[in-house]
């Protein structure tokens, strides 16, 4: 079974301009959503407490409403968790003036109605941890972007590095805008999913500019752009393939995996699909726009020659 | 040209073994045990142990799947919960106080695995259930009370020495002292410098005052802050003990913050109020005058102490000094003889109290008592031998330099444990446990299996070739964790899941490039040979870039998300493996040794 048996280039770098314009669209988008409608920050960063509650019978929301609006508590998230069984509640910092003992109270005052409440997860989270966090993940996030920019670098050229590098951040953007557009919970695993993200994606520019260097090799008499099509009509084939088995599993997380992963495996998702798009139709035109030639390879290629010899 | 050498088949040969032998913990289950562990350091855990819990549970009937004894403790498991938590029962009634009896769950893999250090994963606790907290010292407040205590000391010795001053005041981290004339202030800076070792003096002149400004050196801030640490680290480690929580983690984490993890803990109310208690220290009179027998009567106004070896001690109801008068306590050696002791540094009030009291008992007994959950417990009583002035104490005498140093920890976490307060706490149910394994499981096998038909279908006997391939990744990923006892979470299970979507790319790369490689007119052979050479470049390059993002997730990281890191990192390296090389070791296999190979099954 063969899906791709393409035999023509498709001229990708002449519909660079069309596709420059559409990243730079979504990209806009994405960062007008971000900074209007924010992130939906879960208590990972912002602090609070978190309680996932499971009933015997079918849970009233109201009347656990109620019951925490007794303690004083009227700003209180209450939802069903998965099921009309599990209750989960969030209550922020702002109304929590006991610290981690909240949770205690609040169980305590929800078995008073109805014993068969059963304790299944609960979370508090200090002021003093979040902002940790969001330092952190920003830290993590600048580090293993100039990481990867340093190995290309090494491994290709700086040019190949920075194209990759920008075509992988609008990734990222994109999928934070996302998550403000439809307000998820942004938490902590999902800032794992984003770098998880940044580190697969860049597998992708990774194998074009490897053919797109064995090209300038190989057809010595042929256009820059003539070059990169092919290299990325050769790898698109492969590029379709893994991230459909990729895919695969993230899907099963998606459904499977329960409430926890299902944010994960989201960011993940939206990560995938546009990491096809931009590591084929960002990062090369990028590397067109910056100039690519082949004497960025003689170059260093005689200079491994003069080493050997 | 595709054949590998036979030293290349035995080591994926060799290496498949070991992936399986540490892989096979993991499929024989847990069963539930009790552990016993001795609370006393005279107390070790040795065969009478042993055979004290094989009588006590053979006296109650309770049959046990085994009793073992390890380094630390003794181990016995059971067939089910039931007769766990009876035996648990019966054996804290046999032991006594000195002992620990926690459930545990225990492999059930066959000796000659666990001979082999072959152990199942270790779940974390949003997999097993349990609770975890991080506690924030307050450093500030350490620091503010240290000093505290050395200006009222300042005063006091300065007092003692006929050192006018005007007055001594605190100002967050700094003690001003006033002096009328540089005479005087030159003279209280020569002897307040030779005191306070830690402090930083300098002059000041503000109009016509005379001031001496002291401070903290930074490395006495240091070395506040790390005692101030450690004390609360042994207080919370021999608070947990009572919990009987079997393999709770009591770690630094950071410069202030302190990780209780108690795997298994559902009661998380009594297990705060546990950590948060504070214990007191109380120093009494030994009433030596009535000779304590076997059923005597205590006498009107004393009481009746255990000491650490277990005899018992009879102390008047009188305190002389409270533990919050006690600074520091610090091991050292006596000047004299050169034996181990525990030098104390009482405060200003606590200096005068004891000055009396020393006084009017030479040659009497004093008992350093440590109060926990309302009892008490001698920590230990030396003989008074001279009146002591100037706030040093100084406890020697039969004492080893591991006493001393105990003893001096004792006292100190008893007496000044930094105030901690818990800023994070993760709590997870057993049920809500038991069904993220379920569900990280299942996605993995579905996800497996789907790939799997794919790749099949799509690359006939290559495909199967990568499935297999990644099957071995599997097992060495699982293998690997196993033996590194990494903590498995969550995001790690994630973590397996994503490694193994994304290490079939390698072999997606492969055969890709084998099929173009046929398409552009060249033999079979050549055409294997070429695809794994050409495609192994650009599987190194990605599969690092991949490493970059994870290590960076490693270092930053916390919790859960680190877990998913180590996965992802060890992920890498197991899938450069099986792709490369045990994939091409199953297509040599196969194809290697025709020689005239005309049709490859690649679809």
């Amino acid at each position: 079974m063969e899906f791709f048996k393409i035999n023509r280039n498709i001229p990708f770098m002449s519909y660079g301009r069309y596709t420059t314009t559409i990243s730079l669209v979504t990209f806009i988008v994405a960062v007008f959503f971000i900074v209007t409608k924010g992130l939906n920050f879960g208590v990972d960063f912002t602090g609070g407490t978190v309680m996932e509650v499971h009933y015997a019978q079918t849970a009233d929301l109201n009347k656990v409403r109620g019951q925490l609006a007794d303690m004083g508590l009227h700003d209180v998230l209450v939802q069903n968790f998965g099921s009309s069984h599990d209750v989960l509640l969030q209550v922020s910092l702002k109304q929590n003036v006991v610290g981690a003992k909240l949770s205690e109270q609040i169980l305590d005052k929800l078995r008073q109605q109805d014993a068969s409440v059963e304790m299944r997860r609960v979370e508090f989270v200090g002021p003093q941890v979040g902002q940790d966090l969001v330092e952190n993940g920003a830290l993590a996030l600048l580090l293993v972007s100039i990481g990867i920019a340093c190995y290309l670098w090494v491994r290709f050229e700086w040019k190949f590095g920075l194209a990759a590098i920008i075509a992988n951040l609008h990734d990222v953007i994109i999928i934070i805008g996302f998550f403000a557009f439809f307000q998820w919970d942004f938490s902590l695993t999902v800032l794992a999913a984003l770098l998880a993200v940044l580190g697969y994606s860049v597998n992708e520019s990774v194998v074009v500019f490897d053919r797109i260097r064995e090209n300038f090799r190989k057809m010595r008499k042929t256009e820059v752009a003539e070059i990169i099509d092919n290299a990325i009509t050769r790898t698109m084939s492969r590029t379709i393939i893994t991230h459909l088995c990729t895919q695969m599993m993230v899907t099963a997380m998606l459904f499977l995996g329960g409430e926890t992963l299902h944010y994960f495996a989201l960011a993940l998702t939206i990560g995938i699909l546009f990491s096809i798009y931009s590591s084929v139709l960002v990062a090369s035109p990028l590397l067109m726009l910056m100039g690519v030639s082949r004497e960025d390879f003689i170059k260093t290629e005689k200079v491994t020659e003069e080493v050997l010899s | 040209m595709n054949r590998y050498p036979l030293w290349k088949y035995l080591l994926v040969l060799v290496v498949f073994i070991l992936g399986l032998i540490y892989t096979l913990p993991n499929f024989y289950g847990e069963s539930p045990a009790v552990q016993v562990l001795p609370l006393r350091a005279n107390l070790k855990a040795d065969s009478a142990l042993l055979q004290r819990v094989d009588d006590a549970l053979k006296a109650a009937n309770l049959n046990a799947e085994g009793v073992a004894l390890d380094l630390t403790s003794v181990k016995a498991r059971f067939n089910n919960t039931d007769n766990q938590l009876k035996a648990k029962d019966v054996l804290q009634a046999q032991l006594g106080d000195d002992y620990m009896v926690a459930l545990n769950l225990l492999s059930r893999s066959p000796q000659w695995l666990t001979a082999m250090n072959a152990r199942p994963m270790y779940l974390g606790l949003d997999l097993r259930g349990g609770v975890h907290f991080l506690l924030q010292i307050d450093m500030k407040g350490a620091l503010d009370k240290a000093m505290e205590a050395a200006s009222g000391d300042m005063r006091s010795i300065l007092r003692d020495q006929n050192i006018a001053y005007s007055g001594i005041s605190r100002d967050g981290r700094m003690v001003t002292v006033k002096f009328r004339d540089a005479d005087t202030r030159s003279k209280g800076t020569a002897e307040l410098k030779q005191r306070f070792g830690g402090l930083a003096f300098n002059d000041k002149n503000e109009g016509n005052e005379l001031l001496l400004l002291a401070t903290l050196k930074p490395e006495e801030e240091k070395r506040i802050q790390e005692s101030a640490v450690q004390q609360n680290l042994i207080t919370l480690r021999n608070r947990v003990n009572e919990l009987g929580v079997a393999e709770p983690i009591i770690q630094q984490q950071g410069v202030d913050r302190i990780v209780v993890q108690l795997p298994g803990v559902l009661d998380t109310a009594h297990a705060k109020d546990i950590l948060g208690r504070t214990a007191t220290l109380e120093v009494r009179l030994v009433d030596d005058e009535h000779k304590f027998s076997e059923g005597f009567a205590v006498p009107f106004g004393t009481e009746m102490f255990k000491d650490r070896d277990g005899s018992m001690l009879l102390v008047k109801k009188t305190v002389l000094l409270t533990g919050e008068r006690i600074n520091d306590a610090q091991p050292g050696f006596d000047n004299r003889s050169n034996e181990p002791a525990v030098h104390i540094n009482l405060d200003g009030a606590g200096t005068r109290k004891f000055k009396e009291a020393t006084r009017e008992n030479v040659g009497k007994r004093m008992a350093i008592l440590l109060f926990e959950k309302g009892k008490g417990e001698v920590v230990t009583a030396p003989v008074i031998r001279e009146e002591i002035g100037g706030g040093r104490v100084q406890i020697s005498g039969q004492m080893n330099t591991k006493e001393a140093n105990d003893i001096s920890l004792l006292l100190r976490a008893g007496a000044l444990a930094a105030p901690m307060e818990i800023i994070e706490e993760r709590t997870v149910g057993p049920s809500l446990g038991a069904d993220n394994i379920v569900r990280g499981f299942r996605s993995t096998q579905i996800g497996f299996v789907a790939i799997a038909v794919f790749m099949i279908t799509y690359y006939l006997m290559f495909g199967a070739v990568s499935v297999l391939a990644l099957g071995a990744n599997l097992l060495l990923l699982v293998a690997l964790l196993s033996m590194l006892q990494a903590t498995l979470t969550l995001p790690g299970m994630a973590g397996i899941a994503l490694t193994l979507g994304m290490a079939i790319d390698a072999n997606v790369l492969i055969n890709e490039r084998i099929r173009e490689e046929l398409r552009n007119g060249n033999t079979p052979q050549a055409s294997i040979h070429a695809g794994y050479d050409h495609a192994f470049r650009t599987i190194l390059d990605s599969n690092i870039t991949t490493l970059i993002a994870g290590i960076a997730l490693f270092m930053f990281g916390s919790g859960a998300v680190r877990g998913f890191a180590v996965v992802l990192c060890l992920g890498i390296l197991t899938s450069m493996f099986s792709a490369v090389l045990v994939s091409r070791a199953l297509v040599n296999l196969i194809y290697g040794r025709k020689l005239r190979l005309t049709n490859i099954a690649i679809g």
